[in-house]
């Protein structure tokens, strides 16, 4: 957001404007209906694809349809832990309040998805390997990721003072993310020497149906994310900009 | 009751579907229930505190 | 810069030394915790030995966690700490201190106890090597590492057990590394990579930890 294009001057964006809560409560409203909508309608695509169009794999049957959303919330988990220390650090380096409000907005639904990730891969494994939990390393390390989003939330809930909480918040984010790196090939390391099971497919490349399905359930995912962090965050300005005369000029406050 | 495991094996789509998609997309439905509660929750709030500012202004001091 | 952190350990190991029960308190919890084991998944040898290792460091980053929440708090309620952030000497420095002295405090009993109670389970004489060297490079970075976490908590209410939930994950590579270690020994296998990885884990804590666990200071008195 420290930009400014200028191809013409009718085209100009200045990156600045939408970093101040007002013009981003605007742009984020106008956003989330088109991210919902086409989550859902990719969500109904994949899902079609992957039970419908592509076929049964020659080791696991039926049971590997489970990857189109397993795979996914992983994937989603991981990166928006990411995207959420990213704001974490914005906010912390150039102050601004609306990269904090967003690392916010972005916890809840990244330890959803690991939630979601950890359940859908424990109930795959139970077919697969007898077993509802093994410690293999990639869901022990999803397991952690939890855990540092729960410790983010914690912490973020217990401060009062909600700029103290912010920072503190997203220092957290910072260390944690510095970690995740650590923690996962530590815990890869530990499962080698502990024998763990790796997920496999037989052959090496996947059905074309199975990898269509795969990445429009990815693209889903990710609509569905911006959709529910975008919203959040609008609740969230809201909260924090309540005592601002734009807010009570707002329709939805006028009514 | 036949034990979990066979039951599995016999129906593995239901499986797939009760067990994973089901349970995703109820998590799916909390979340988006939790963020329009709040956002409903938030703009009551907001709407009640510019009521009071609105009375005590017109000089209705309880 | 030598001398203020001499000077900020002295005075942190007098302080701890009046509360001696504060120290010795962490060294019961440590091996009552260490105890409960046996007593929970029963006293056979083969299963405990194999066990050792892990409940030995667990057990360590319990007890030295629960210390943590008195690194700052004692000065933060008496206003030293303000004063040590007003102050023109390096913040990071006088962390530092704070952290060494909390580890020779807490985690190095640990280390000098924790083969005694190796040998409850019947750990092998290399194993107990291992597991001492293990310790005195991981516990420091418990130590420092958990003072991030205790200057983010400083002052909050549920402090205690908010702290352990944030340290926890970031201990993980640490027991990792150093359980891996005794098991690689008792198999025969090299070690050396465990303690070299170990090693960089402290160095990078070494370089770390004080500044960030400044900021952190910084961001919670302010």
């Amino acid at each position: 957001m420290l930009c400014e294009f200028r191809w013409s001057d009718d085209l100009a964006i200045n990156w600045f404007k939408y970093s101040a809560p007002t013009t981003f409560y605007g742009l984020a409203g106008k956003l989330i209906p088109w991210f919902a909508f086409s989550a859902a309608i990719l969500f109904s695509i994949g899902l079609y694809i992957g039970f419908f169009v592509a076929p049964m794999d020659a080791q696991q049957g039926e049971f590997y349809r489970i990857i189109f959303i397993h795979v996914p919330a992983s994937i989603l988990s991981m990166f928006l832990y990411m995207i959420m220390a990213g704001y974490a650090a914005l906010g912390l380096i150039f102050n601004t309040r609306l990269s904090a409000m967003m690392a916010s907005a972005i916890a809840p639904t990244g330890a959803l998805f690991a939630v979601i990730s950890l359940w859908t891969g424990a109930l795959w494994g139970k077919p697969m390997w007898g077993a509802w939990w093994l410690w293999d390393a990639r869901m022990t390390s999803e397991l952690i990721l939890l855990f540092l989003y729960l410790g983010f939330i914690a912490l973020h809930a217990s401060i009062d003072d909600p700029r103290r909480a912010d920072r503190a918040a997203a220092l957290l984010a910072i260390v944690g993310s510095v970690n995740v790196p650590i923690i996962y090939f530590s815990v890869q390391w530990w499962n080698t020497l502990h024998q763990g099971s790796t997920i496999k497919f037989s052959g090496t490349t996947m059905h074309v149906a199975m990898q269509q399905a795969l990445f429009i359930m990815l693209v889903a995912c990710w609509f569905y994310a911006f959709a529910v962090a975008l919203t959040r965050v609008r609740s969230i300005i809201l909260e924090r900009e309540r005592n601002t005369t734009w807010i009570t000029e707002l329709p939805e406050v006028k009514q | 009751m036949i034990s979990l495991d066979i039951w599995m094996r016999e129906n593995p789509l239901t499986y797939v579907w009760f067990g994973s998609y089901a349970v995703a997309l109820l998590i799916f439905a909390t979340e988006i229930a939790m963020v329009r509660h709040r956002r409903k929750s938030t703009l009551q709030q907001i709407r009640l505190m510019r009521d009071a500012e609105a009375d005590s202004k017109d000089g209705n001091t309880a | 810069m030598l001398d203020l952190l001499l000077l900020v350990i002295r005075r942190d190991l007098v302080l701890a030394m009046r509360r001696r029960a504060d120290v010795l308190t962490t060294l019961i919890f440590f091996v009552m915790v260490v105890s409960l084991f046996p007593l929970g998944v029963g006293p056979e040898m083969a299963m405990l030995r194999k066990m050792a290792a892990g409940v030995l460091w667990v057990a360590a980053l319990l007890s030295s966690m629960l210390s943590l929440g008195r690194l700052f708090s004692a000065d933060y309620l008496d206003g030293t700490l303000e004063q040590m952030m007003l102050a023109p000497q390096s913040l990071s420095m006088l962390v530092l201190g704070k952290m060494t002295a909390h580890w020779m405090v807490s985690g190095l009993p640990l280390v000098l106890l924790a083969p005694v109670l190796g040998l409850q389970f019947d750990m092998s004489v290399q194993a107990l090597g291992v597991l001492i060297v293990g310790l005195l490079l991981g516990t420091p970075v418990l130590s420092m590492i958990g003072a991030i976490g205790a200057a983010l908590t400083l002052g909050l209410r549920g402090g205690g057990v908010l702290l352990s939930l944030l340290v926890l994950p970031l201990y993980i590579p640490m027991l990792i590394f150093g359980t891996g270690a005794v098991e690689a020994v008792a198999s025969g296998l090299s070690i050396a990579s465990h303690l070299s990885l170990m090693g960089a884990l402290l160095v990078l804590a070494l370089v770390f930890t004080p500044w960030v666990t400044a900021h952190a200071l910084r961001i919670s008195m302010e």
